[in-house]
């Protein structure tokens, strides 16, 4: 194993990904040290998706390299926790509460085997922590869109990762969810994890967050957020609509259904 | 007639052997159309289904036999093939799936077609009973094609059981399957697989016409009386092999009754019950919850009224009013079908003269009715400030006192 203190929890390399010759991220680099909370930010079709799903291996990439505590993703793949975006499922789908978040066991339960009183048991510990074991034998279709997003989280906590991954949390969650989820991910980072959140929301990032990476298709800017948050890289990715923007109370616009394609769809938009 | 039918299923080898494979076939279908049907893939199995017959065909060209195995091997090639285009066409190209599945059926089945016209012409009666693979023809099911369905079915469930979390989450969350390192593609190919032999060992009985509805109407049947994906998968193949068996021997005690589609119909009558009569999700079912609510609602406002006329006096138990009253403050009717009720509960209490009044309980019970503001606060609030008021509200008055007395 390399030095824990000086490698990162992820440091991604040159990550091209095109979608039908078009670019959607181009020529990415991006490091973020251990036990940050990061934001990636950026416009509609930016890439912020993608970004993501190219790093998991959920996408095909082009070119680039992505490691992962030192290592190759897919031989640390064990150390990542993933929480996609609540609206990418069916929650018609005929299962409970307590089910959804077991899957989060079945990476590391191997084949064949069934979870039992063990994964149930680690499913109810994370229910509490996101204040919905009362709900763990409800059927998923009777959840509010707030509890839809904490069964996700939940389910990811059960990875036990050392580094997270999750799309638009705060999507649609009330205020009371979002500063419940906001805790949590200040309680992962005391405990040395590494959290990369795809955020919306321009008011809350110094709040939030330590570090933040600035995106439209390239990497505009990524660092501590007292550097890197400011107005002159808010301008260069978002283009000239920022003080507009800034001035909006929930900065952004709610994603089309274009952006929600991967993020894919929505790169026409993009004015530089 | 119910026991002479049993009888004959234990005794009558032709009608055991067509009702056990229907059944058979049937158990196997709706188990795996529950999970196409979760993953909205409800018409993979009708394109898969047509685009086995050009494989059935093919099958007996090349090797001269309808020797079920080979039949069935064919189709099933034809079938697998034409699941894995549709799934390369959607990823490859920007055609939707929907469009794909239809090109593919489509194709596959015209081909299916010609050869079969072709064969039609040149082989002379050596290629006589492949078009019953249209429609099916149960009837000629032998001891052969029992064994062959049994060993196909019985691999196909007991990978499918094996795999059963993987197939659960891949049908729930790829996505997160694929973070979490599972060979996500494989599965998909995996389940599709077992969706094409679950195909085609029905088609010798249902035929390629018919067999999508046995993959997609258990499910959907299933789907309205449980919230529980393991018991969706054993109840859709449940009522799949209930129907193989209700319809074979249906089909086999009527003359001239063809199996496959009495079979078929057996399923479309479970599926309509279980759409209409299921407990939860079923149509009856959210037209008595419309109706009670309305039932209540209507109560409510009668309890409200009763206690906003009852507050107009120094102690609103005493207070008695006509039905006559409480009918003009909610014309809707039902106003003594909701008092009876209201007494039911000791709410309300009708008094020798036939006015009612509220009792204690009734008295508390309306004030939080109209604190809350629910069913009352838009509508006899509005009329109590604009109608009752003025004049509604004297008229209201006037037999009050006179009742109370």
């Amino acid at each position: 194993m390399t030095d824990p203190t000086t490698t990162c929890a992820v440091e991604v390399t040159d990550l091209t990904v095109a979608y039908r010759e078009r670019p959607v991220l181009w020529d990415v680099d991006l490091s973020v040290p251990r036990g940050k909370l990061l934001a990636i930010m950026g416009p509609n079709g930016a890439g912020k998706t993608t970004l993501i799903k190219a790093i998991l291996g959920l996408v095909p990439t082009a070119a680039g390299r992505v490691l992962v505590h030192g290592e190759p993703y897919t031989a640390n793949r064990h150390l990542v926790g993933y929480v996609p975006q609540r609206g990418s499922v069916d929650w018609d789908f005929p299962t409970t509460v307590l089910d959804v978040v077991m899957m989060g066991r079945y990476g590391t339960l191997g084949w064949l085997r069934r979870p039992g009183r063990r994964e149930r048991d680690q499913a109810h510990v994370a229910l509490e922590k996101v204040g919905m074991d009362v709900f763990a034998d409800r059927q998923i279709s009777e959840l509010s869109g707030g509890q839809q997003q904490r069964v996700f989280l939940a389910r990811a906590l059960v990875q036990e990762a050392q580094v997270y991954f999750m799309d638009e949390p705060f999507q649609g969650v009330d205020a009371r969810t979002e500063r419940a989820i906001i805790e949590l991910l200040k309680e992962l980072r005391a405990q040395d994890r590494t959290v990369v959140v795809v955020h919306h929301d321009l008011q809350t990032v110094t709040e939030y967050f330590d570090w933040v990476t600035l995106l439209n298709v390239r990497r505009i800017a990524s660092g501590p957020v007292e550097e890197t948050f400011t107005e002159e890289n808010l301008r260069l990715a978002y283009g000239g609509r920022v003080e507009f923007l800034q001035r909006q109370a929930p900065a952004d616009p709610p994603p089309t259904p274009e952006d929600r394609d991967h993020g894919l769809g929505g790169y026409g938009k993009i004015r530089p | 007639m119910m026991p002479e039918l049993l009888h004959d299923l234990v005794a009558d080898y032709t009608l055991r052997t067509v009702a056990l494979g229907s059944a058979a076939l049937g158990l196997v279908a709706g188990a795996l159309g529950a999970f196409a049907v979760l993953r909205q893939q409800s018409l993979l199995g009708d394109a898969v289904s047509h685009a086995a017959l050009p494989g059935i065909v093919l099958a007996f060209m090349i090797t001269g036999t309808k020797a079920p195995l080979v039949l069935v091997l064919g189709a099933a090639i034809a079938g697998w093939v034409a699941s894995l285009l549709i799934m390369l066409v959607v990823r490859t190209t920007r055609l939707k799936t929907d469009t794909a599945l239809g090109l593919m059926l489509s194709v596959f089945f015209g081909l299916g077609m010609l050869l079969m016209s072709v064969i039609q012409r040149s082989a002379g009666a050596g290629q006589a009973g492949l078009e019953t693979f249209l429609f099916g023809q149960a009837a000629a099911l032998v001891g052969d094609d029992l064994v062959t369905m049994a060993v196909l079915g019985g691999v196909v469930l007991v990978v499918l059981a094996g795999l059963w979390k993987e197939f659960k989450l891949l049908s729930f969350d790829a996505a997160f399957a694929g973070a979490l390192g599972l060979p996500v593609r494989v599965l998909d190919v995996a389940l599709t697989t077992l969706l094409v032999i679950a195909i085609v060992i029905g088609l010798q009985t249902v035929g390629v016409v018919l067999m999508s509805a046995l993959i997609v109407a258990p499910a959907a049947a299933a789907r309205q009386w449980t919230d529980k994906l393991g018991r969706l998968v054993l109840l859709a193949g449940g009522f799949g092999a209930l129907s193989g068996l209700v319809g074979a021997v249906i089909s086999s005690s009527v003359p001239r009754l063809p199996t496959g589609p009495t079979i078929i119909l057996v399923i479309t009558a479970i599926t309509v019950l279980s759409l209409l009569a299921a407990p939860r999700r079923g149509v009856l079912a959210a037209w008595w919850r419309r109706w009670q609510q309305r039932r209540e609602l209507q109560t409510d406002r009668v309890l409200a009224d009763l206690y906003r006329l009852a507050a107009q006096h120094d102690e609103p138990a005493r207070a008695a009013h006509q039905v006559d009253v409480l009918q003009t403050m909610s014309p809707r009717a039902g106003v003594r079908r909701s008092l009876a009720q209201l007494a039911g509960r000791g709410l309300a209490v009708e008094q020798d003269d036939g006015q009612w009044r509220l009792t204690r309980q009734g008295v508390g019970a309306g004030r939080e009715v109209v604190d809350r503001g629910g069913p009352d606060g838009r509508d006899p609030a509005g009329r109590d400030r604009g109608d009752s008021d003025g004049g509604d509200s004297d008229g209201d008055h006037r037999p009050d006192p006179g009742g109370a007395r």
